[in-house]
């Protein structure tokens, strides 16, 4: 179960994702990154607080929009992953494939800089 | 200990396989780290069972069960379903996946960095898969 809010905030817009992505819900997440690519947003922030966990399903959401994101210069970064979460990014080396940060604010900076 | 939990393929029963796992090596003070990682290997094993062996009928059902064999961990889902062997599934690269936009094949590369071993028997038309973890 999972329950997605979409903030905007200086030009950005803000996923926010809550409870876990699995099979079953991470169409979700692919919906509302879709909406956000759609819409034209150039920096997308995937607020991760309160995501409790992943499985493949959604690690496999955001590397579908990777090669996009590229094409279209869009800047995804990923900000406040608890440890057992970027667990998960970092068995598959996935973490280093994302832009991640910690804080809303570092990730906001990140986005700035690669926009330039 | 010997643990015993079945559900219909339904991938919303998901959960409920990931509830069960969690509390049981909650029960046997696994590390949370440890645990986390066998519930998602888990989780893997049986969306992927669900999804290409059962089409998601929730009438299909999976049974799982949990021993321990000195520092191992055994997990066993067992079913009725056509077999589906991730040792005969060669993974695509991640390179390959990005480029392809593909958002399968990464949960059998987890399942495979996780366990120590995987092995497959069929007794009496059931399919039995082993998962094996130190922990």
């Amino acid at each position: 179960m999972v329950h997605i809010k979409r903030i905007q905030e200086n030009g950005a817009d803000i996923i926010a994702v809550v409870g876990e992505i699995d099979a079953s819900s991470s169409i979700e997440l692919d919906l509302s990154i879709a909406k956000s690519v759609g819409e034209g947003f150039k920096k997308i922030l995937v607020d991760c607080h309160g995501l409790e966990y992943i499985s493949s399903a959604g690690l496999g959401v955001f590397m579908s929009y990777i090669e996009e994101c590229r094409d279209k210069k869009i800047q995804m970064v990923l900000f406040g992953l608890k440890g057992k979460v970027i667990n998960t990014f970092e068995i598959l080396g996935l973490a280093d494939l994302l832009h991640i940060r910690e804080n809303k604010n570092e990730a906001m900076k990140l986005a700035d800089e690669l926009s330039v | 200990m010997n643990y015993q939990y079945k559900i219909g393929c339904s991938l919303s029963n998901l959960k409920g396989i990931r509830d069960f796992i969690r509390n049981t090596l909650n029960e046997n003070q696994v590390p949370e780290l440890q645990i986390s990682s066998v519930v998602l290997a888990l989780d893997e094993m049986c969306s992927n069972l669900m999804i290409h062996a059962h089409h998601c009928n929730p009438d299909h059902i999976l049974e799982l069960h949990i021993n321990q064999e000195q520092h191992s961990y055994i997990f066993e889902i067992i079913d009725e379903g056509n077999l589906f062997n991730i040792n005969e599934f060669i993974e695509p690269g991640m390179e390959r996946l990005v480029q392809e936009k593909k958002k399968g094949g990464l949960g059998i590369r987890l399942v495979k960095s996780i366990m120590d071993k995987i092995e497959y028997t069929s007794e009496g038309g059931r399919n039995i898969c082993r998962l094996t973890k130190e922990l």
